[in-house]
């Protein structure tokens, strides 16, 4: 389809401000623009119809079946972007003295209550944009406490073989070397081998829990004992909190920092790619570290100080994606106690349920109970038919499903990870499975035809490699 | 309590019994029982739509909405056309994920293309990425693009917004690395100072247009002062002042950030927000962050990508020079909608009477006995005004007239004041500013 560029004509436009009403004053030569922008020239029909278009070729969790394993596309309720809508929160700017920003603090002290109560930690953080971000801040709180005690040898951050490639990035982000652990044959850490790696230059020790392959590492507490005893710190990436929230706390597994992602585990949107919040929680401990300001409870109301000495600084302007904030407090107080355990037994039974429906067909990596998403592995498929998981989830496309996370973790080849969530009905996931079950078969008939697939959308297989070697990456007006 | 789970009870316990369970606890059997919370959480008990839409609005309702805003300081009070919400709201868009299957996410990787040329356009650079979540943490992954082996230490204008110079730091502390700030002048980047700080192991020097304090900085010459000694140059920008300003490109620059909010994003008590981040070609591997490329698809149908991931830590892992992997995706749609409805002229005259406004104020304010322009540089929508008076207390009365006014500041033992003045301040606003000044003053 046509690019907004496209659509341009020369003259049209929006009547949007109105006439200047004081006089005039001109930019001096010196510093003004020689060669104007190029936008497009678009009345508001223009527009309207464009991104309507545009949206019809976008596929949201609140249009379909979304179980991309590790990303926790839950549904997005409309409350919570309603109330983030208020001008209220949107109008306020976040310079205003702190008497006329008491319901934005407020909102930030609330969410922090509650957010530490699950998570077991005693302090948080909003800065952090998303869980990416929120690892470089949690990774930064390990480095200034070690810096702190004048514990300057310790340079190594280990990472298990499984994780997100995110922890590796991160660790190096922040300084450190990566010492990679491998998985034992159930998917968790093997101890022995983490006992290997462990010495006094250990500075922690990222990992999420249940791991990557959905499994519940159950020797988490030797593991997290592992790391401390030799002085290190334990990081946890929340990216499967979804899995237990409610039902097991990070704070009580042995962790000493977490990161939450807000857009998935508290179904705040992901937007198409952002943005999130990557609140990061820690104990008591690692408190005088979090960025600055500290916020909070102050007197009758909620204040601000910045005078956190030890603080690691800002990682973000101002305070966070504060709308964010708001959608994952507004659902926290719809689920409550009651729901925010229930919500997670109820991912793990869509999991294990559908796992168990489609076991007669797919191979799963990991036998046995998983929790919040399984892995699903098509060596055997690829090799008999030479049909792909790629090929498998592009078949799903035209089926008008979300296909699952491929090829990830790294350590199972040929790799699908499914992750429905609680939010989809026993009938969707039925459904799901006959269409995921109908796909096998027809690559198993005719697996050739797989390799065509997608055939219904709006666009086929794209050239991938073509897009990378001759990079085109802007409109060219030409 | 309210739940966004489909499943009935009668459903429930059916797919119980097809795993071979008959208790949803029994799911957890696996985790070993000193790790599971034995008690209800101590949050409050879940609650009704209707109630949680009392509970917000009520804190909400404790915030105070400014009609009338002249503080920027990072972030700007500008006009969002209706268009613009309308379309960052579709749902669509707004729950979708990263678009890791091209196919049926063409809709946001063309949104995400065309982003990325206008923020080209905008700023006369080469190449754009999807964007990153803000314009520090923006200035921030532009100082590490430019590090190299021998060259670790970031030169830093003084006149630098400080949460973005903070956040410089934070992250240059990560890759240990050293950040040197470059003082200023009359308010602006002294020159002499950065040609002396500038050596051999400089990577760079980021200095901000307009600066903290709203003037024009001499970006062409700091560049080539920048240039000679062999460091990267990186501009921060403001994008509505673009519409008017000489474009990084045009200044050469080799790294343009933004702090993007100005282009359509409420003020939200500072987030969501932008980062805006172009480079040249020359700089394209080494830029961090989603990039979208143009390609064909089987059938030779023009399409849209994430493309360039060999930078990307998913492939790279430890080697990859930063760990970021989202973009702010339903912002840039936000900042490309804004644009699209804007066009060029309709730039140029938010620029333009910004500009004027600002003007405006600023002879009227100064025309208030103690209130100085501090500074004599060429401004656009900021200025610094000396306040001879408790600021605070000017504040106060202000705010009784529904004026949030600038922000003050104290430099040296001065009491000064950053006023902002953008298209939403018209004329009778200022005056109404101005009068109220006057009454507290004298």
């Amino acid at each position: 389809m046509e690019l907004v560029f496209e659509l341009s004509k020369e003259g049209r436009g929006c009547d949007l401000l109105p006439s200047c009403d004081v006089p005039e004053t001109a930019i001096s030569e010196k510093f003004a623009r020689v060669s104007a922008p190029r936008l497009p020239q678009l009345s508001e029909t223009d527009i309207s119809r464009h991104y309507t278009k545009l949206a019809s070729r976008t596929f949201g969790v609140n249009k379909g079946f979304y179980p991309l394993g590790s990303c926790t596309m839950k549904y997005n309720p409309r409350i919570n972007e309603e109330v983030a809508g208020l001008p209220g929160f949107t109008g306020i700017h976040p310079l205003q003295p702190e008497h006329t920003v008491q319901g934005c603090l407020e909102v930030m002290a609330k969410a922090e209550e509650y957010l530490c109560e699950i998570t077991g930690m005693d302090a948080m953080t909003f800065q952090p944009a998303a869980g990416a971000h929120g690892e470089f801040t949690g990774v930064m709180l390990i480095k200034a406490y070690h810096e702190k005690r004048g514990d300057i040898k310790r340079t190594k951050i280990i990472v298990p073989d499984s994780a997100h490639g995110t922890n590796p990035a991160t660790a190096v982000m922040a300084g450190y070397k990566v010492i990679n652990v491998p998985s034992d044959p159930e998917g968790g850490i093997d101890i022995e081998k983490l006992k290997a790696v462990v010495d006094d230059q250990v500075a922690g020790l990222m990992l999420t829990n249940p791991n990557t392959v959905g499994i519940f590492d159950k020797n988490i507490l030797e593991i997290t004992r592992i790391i401390k005893d030799a002085g290190g710190l334990c990081y946890y990436d929340g990216a499967n909190l979804n899995a237990v929230m409610g039902n097991v706390r990070p704070g009580d597994m042995g962790f000493d920092v977490v990161h939450l992602n807000l857009h998935k585990t508290f179904s705040t949107p992901h937007g198409g790619g952002g943005p999130g919040s990557g609140a990061v929680g820690c104990k008591k401990e690692l408190e005088e570290f979090l960025p600055k300001p500290c916020m909070g409870k102050c007197g009758e109301g909620y204040g601000m100080c910045c005078d956190r000495e030890n603080s690691i600084g800002k990682v973000k302007a101002f305070y966070g994606n504060f709308l964010v904030v708001v959608k994952a407090l507004a659902y926290i107080l719809t689920l409550g106690k009651e729901g925010i355990p229930e919500a997670s037994k109820m991912a793990v039974l869509n999991a294990n349920y559908m796992m168990q429906q489609l076991s007669d067909t797919y191979e799963a990596a990991y036998k046995g109970r998983c929790m919040h998403e399984f892995v699903l592995t098509l060596e055997k498929l690829h090799h008999e038919t030479g049909v792909s998981a790629l090929d498998i989830a592009k078949g799903l496309l035209d089926e008008g499903i979300h296909p699952p996370t491929m090829y990830f973790p790294l350590i199972v080849h040929e790799a699908l990870m499914v992750e429905p969530t609680e939010t989809e009905g026993k009938d969707t996931i039925d459904n799901v499975v006959a269409i995921f079950k109908k796909v096998y078969n027809e690559a198993m008939s005719n697996p050739e035809a797989m390799h065509e697939k997608p055939v219904k959308t709006v666009i086929r297989r794209p050239d991938e490699v073509r897009a990378a070697r001759e990079p085109v990456l802007r409109y060219n007006f030409d | 309590m309210g739940s966004y789970i489909p499943s009935t009870q009668k459903e429930r316990e059916e797919m119980l019994n097809a795993i071979g369970l008959d208790n949803i606890n029994q799911l957890y059997d696996g985790i070993p029982s000193q790790v599971l919370l034995h008690r209800e959480l101590n949050i409050p008990s879940g609650k009704s739509e209707m109630e949680v839409r009392a509970e917000m609005s009520a804190m909400a309702a404790k915030n105070t909405v400014f009609p009338h805003i002249f503080r920027g300081a990072g972030a700007y009070n500008h006009y969002i056309p209706s268009i613009v919400k309308y379309v960052s709201a579709k749902e669509e868009f707004v729950t979708a994920y990263t678009p890791y299957q091209a196919e049926i996410s063409q809709g946001v990787l063309q949104s995400i293309f065309e982003y990325q040329t206008e923020m080209c356009e905008l700023t006369g650079m080469d190449v754009s990425n999807a964007s990153v979540y803000d314009g520090a943490t923006a200035a921030a992954e532009a100082v590490g693009m430019c590090r190299e082996r021998k060259r670790q230490v970031a030169l830093v204008s003084a006149t630098t917004n400080p949460d973005v110079i903070e956040v410089i730091k934070t992250y240059c502390h990560g890759a240990n690395a050293t950040v040197e700030i470059v003082p200023e002048k009359d308010g602006v980047t002294d020159m002499e100072a950065l040609k002396s700080m500038l050596c051999e192991t400089s990577a760079c020097f980021y200095v901000q247009q307009p600066n903290y304090y709203g003037i024009f900085e001499d970006c062409e010459a700091l560049g080539e002062i920048t240039h000679a000694s062999g460091a990267k140059y990186i501009m921060g920008c403001n994008p509505i002042a673009l519409g008017i300003m000489k474009s990084p490109g045009e200044c050469g620059a080799d790294v343009a950030t933004a702090e993007g909010q100005p282009l359509g994003m409420s003020l939200a008590f500072g987030g969501p927000y932008l980062g805006i981040m172009a480079c040249t070609t020359a700089m394209m591997r080494k830029m961090p962050g989603r990039i979208v490329g143009e390609t064909v698809d089987a059938d030779g149908q023009r399409c849209y990508v994430l493309t360039l991931q060999a930078r990307e830590q998913h492939i790279r892992r430890e080697k990859a020079s930063s760990n970021i992997c989202s973009n702010q995706a339903l912002c840039a749609l936000t900042a490309t909608v804004y644009l699209a409805a804007m066009g060029p002229d309709g730039l140029k005259n938010v620029a333009s009477q910004c500009i004027s406004k600002a003007h405006y104020a600023a002879k009227e304010i100064a025309s208030v006995k103690g209130f100085e322009l501090k500074y004599g540089g060429e401004f656009f929508n900021e200025f610094v005004t000396t306040c001879p008076i408790c600021p605070d207390k000017l504040m106060g009365e202000l705010e009784k007239k529904g004026i949030l006014g600038g922000l003050p500041f104290e430099k040296d033992g001065e009491k000064l004041i950053l006023w902002c003045v953008t298209e939403m301040n018209s004329k009778a606003d200022i005056d109404m500013l101005v009068n109220t000044i006057k009454e507290v003053a004298e």
